[in-house]
């Protein structure tokens, strides 16, 4: 997407955020562009983007925070990597810098390090109640970070994430970085979304650089990016009935994961689709019996898929521990802007392939699915009616799949020009916003995970579940920590 | 329930041939191993998975070990809750510098005798994110490792033969 950004004055950026405030649009990232801040609106009926900018002043901005909390986490990360501060913000503490760099504000201007000072919580208080850390290593299979649960017994009376154990810098590397090295990176930053993120990227280099992708490439992107969402639904959707202790579902799901991966590795040669989307184009094209092997996968799925709901449906043990368990509340969901099944398992219908929408989903017929509930079911079946949705797209993809040319050569224009991308991954919206140098590197580059919109959310849902439901809570959601810490 | 359960006995055994143990990792191993600690742990090993900041491509590939396909228990291998209870390490991701003192407490945590084997490209040298400012380095320069299993990410075939080479060293 191309998109004219504004630089705004102090009182444009106060009505901006007002119109947060007042829940006339939707925050879609707030970013740190040294000495300037970025602020991107999603409008209310999900069509339009407009990118805000403002030049700080003795490196300072007024916080979007103070009138709008899903920016808190944002502002907060602005501060430990740019040094810029949010002025009136709420919440000051640092959020991705845990105290053990060499400097300070690494991305703005550095600062040597300072002795961290132990991190304060949230207070909760009120008789009976005890903390319970958990992580950052936590017990099983899965990504680094730190909950903080007060507790009443059983029952959570509040949650505290502390995130940031994975960051990688990977905006830093960014910096200078050759197109292809740093589609490398973006495909990197969160490995379960690896093409969405490529995805992103393309679309955002391709903006800023004026070129357009042949259309084959553009239907093979998609390609991969329902069998990105097919592989990962399988994975959660089995996982989730995992952490209700029924095994069965998740044995069963993990074949079917295993048999998309298969499939994406017979088509690409990576059963990840690892660094097949490029800037330009995609780098292979669907190998030689690739379609033969995606029809005989879709036959087994819907040969399989539909006992496997309804085990889901009949199993009283397993929807007794799935709903009414961990609420999302619509207004949460919509003041926060949560994308992905978080999301449209409570109410908000966006999803960016059909608006603001992107090649080639315009073409395709595809349903969106939205549930009111807002609870671990809800978000079970989310997953599985995307499941359906993404097995017809799949199909109609090789049915009209172009022919011609998989890549256009991209060339540095001697003019810096910048781009935005907005990817439905499976998770949720995925947002890249570049800035090319002109001799095609890359100056800026900002990527933001559906998750940080998600994790807060994560908090609400737990307030009053029982300890024991907190991972099958966590697992519903399945946020990304490299996606968000970076 | 009873049709998906009779289902799964009439579509055959999913689960493969083991690969054979990869050679190169067996050479690197003999190197670590000592006889004492073989004949303590016998054929079986326990793992405590921790991602030292990787962008959890390497997890998935770890979770798939679990699947029906490759299903690792059958070696007497298996994925454990705790470092306390473990006997492997298994670790991925370049190590941030924000996880390296919980990498070092977790290995500090296994108890002896012990093996680590770093997972993936990252875990080598740092990888791709090896210049930052947030990360220290490949597993190596924060704890000893025994065996490396490269990739981005090594798929299924390739951990197991990895292991399969650490269990044949160290049974
Ligand atoms: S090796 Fe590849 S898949 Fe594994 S953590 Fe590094 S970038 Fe991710």
């Amino acid at each position: 997407m191309i998109l004219p950004r504004a630089t705004v004055n102090e009182k444009a950026w106060r009505q901006a955020i007002e119109q947060l405030a007042a829940g006339r649009c939707t925050l879609l990232g707030l970013w740190g562009d040294a000495p300037a801040v970025h602020m991107a609106l999603l409008s209310e009926d999900f069509s339009d983007i407009a990118i805000v900018s403002y030049n700080c002043k003795g490196g300072k901005y007024p916080s979007v925070a103070a009138r709008h909390p899903p920016a808190v986490r944002l502002e907060r990360a602005i501060r430990d990597l740019f040094g810029l501060d949010a002025s009136g913000a709420p919440d000051t503490r640092s959020w991705l810098d845990l105290g053990f760099w060499n400097a300070r504000h690494p991305l703005g201007k550095r600062a040597p390090a300072r002795k961290a000072k132990p991190y304060e919580f949230l207070p909760a208080e009120g008789e009976g109640l005890h903390q319970i850390p958990v992580g950052p290593v936590h017990a099983s299979i899965i990504e680094p970070g730190h909950f903080r649960f007060t507790a009443n017994g059983e029952h959570v009376v509040r949650l505290e994430q502390r995130l940031g154990y994975v960051h990688k810098g990977i905006e830093s590397l960014m910096h200078g970085a050759t197109l292809d090295a740093a589609a490398k990176l973006a495909a990197r930053t969160s490995g379960d979304s690896t093409v969405a993120y490529a995805f992103a990227f393309a679309q955002a280099a391709e903006a800023a650089l004026q070129v357009k992708a042949p259309a084959r490439a553009i239907y093979l992107r998609a390609l991969m990016a329902e069998l990105e969402r097919l592989a990962n639904h399988f994975g959660d959707i089995g996982a989730i009935c995992n952490d209700a202790s029924f095994a069965l579902m998740h044995a069963q799901c993990a074949i079917l994961r295993e048999r998309t991966l298969r499939a994406a590795e017979a088509c690409f040669g990576h059963r990840l689709m690892m660094d097949v989307i490029v800037p330009g184009g995609v780098a292979c094209d669907l190998a030689a019996g690739g379609a033969a092997q995606l029809k005989s996968l879709l036959t087994e799925v819907r040969r399989v898929f539909p006992r496997l709901i309804e085990l889901y449906d009949n199993t009283a043990s397993l929807q007794d521990r799935t709903v009414t368990t961990g609420i999302v509340k619509p207004e949460y969901a919509r003041q926060f802007g949560a994308g992905g099944y978080v999301g449209r398992a409570s109410g908000r219908a966006f999803d960016a392939r059909r608006s603001p929408g992107y090649a080639p989903y315009g073409d395709l017929k595809f349903e969106v699915p939205v549930l009111s509930a807002g609870d671990v079911d809800a978000r079970v079946w989310i997953r599985i009616r995307e499941v359906e949705q993404s097995l017809s797209l799949i199909e109609q993809v090789l049915k009209r799949l172009p022919n011609g040319k998989i890549h256009t050569a991209l060339e540095a224009k001697g003019k810096i020009g910048e781009g935005l991308g907005l990817v439905e991954a499976f998770r949720g919206d995925v947002l890249i916003w570049l800035r090319l140098d002109g001799k095609g590197r890359v100056d800026r580059c900002h990527m933001r995970d559906a998750s940080w919109f998600q994790w807060p959310l994560l908090e609400t849902a737990v307030e009053g579940n029982i300890v024991a439901d907190f991972p099958l809570c966590n697992k519903s959601f399945n946020c990304s920590y490299s996606g968000h810490d970076l | 329930m009873r049709k998906v359960l009779f289902e799964s006995f009439t579509h055959g055994l999913l689960t493969e041939v083991a690969p054979k143990p990869d050679e190169a990792g067996l050479t690197e191993l003999a190197r670590s191993v000592n006889r004492a600690a073989r004949a303590r742990l016998g054929r079986s090993l326990s793992i405590r998975q921790v991602d030292a900041g990787s962008c959890n491509g390497c997890e998935l590939e770890i979770h798939a070990l679990n699947n029906a396909f490759y299903d690792l228990e059958r070696f007497g291998l298996r994925f454990v809750a705790s470092p306390r209870h473990a006997d492997v390490l298994m670790v991925t991701g370049p190590v941030t510098k924000n996880m390296r003192e919980a990498l070092l407490r977790t290995y500090n945590a296994t108890p002896d005798p012990k093996w680590v084997v770093a997972v993936g490209a990252c875990a080598v040298d740092g990888g791709i994110f090896a210049k930052s400012y947030a990360v220290e380095g490949g597993v190596k320069d924060v704890v000893p490792v025994d065996l490396h299993i490269p990739g981005c990410p090594p798929n299924p075939k390739a951990l197991l033969a990895g292991l399969l080479a650490l269990l044949e060293t160290s049974a």
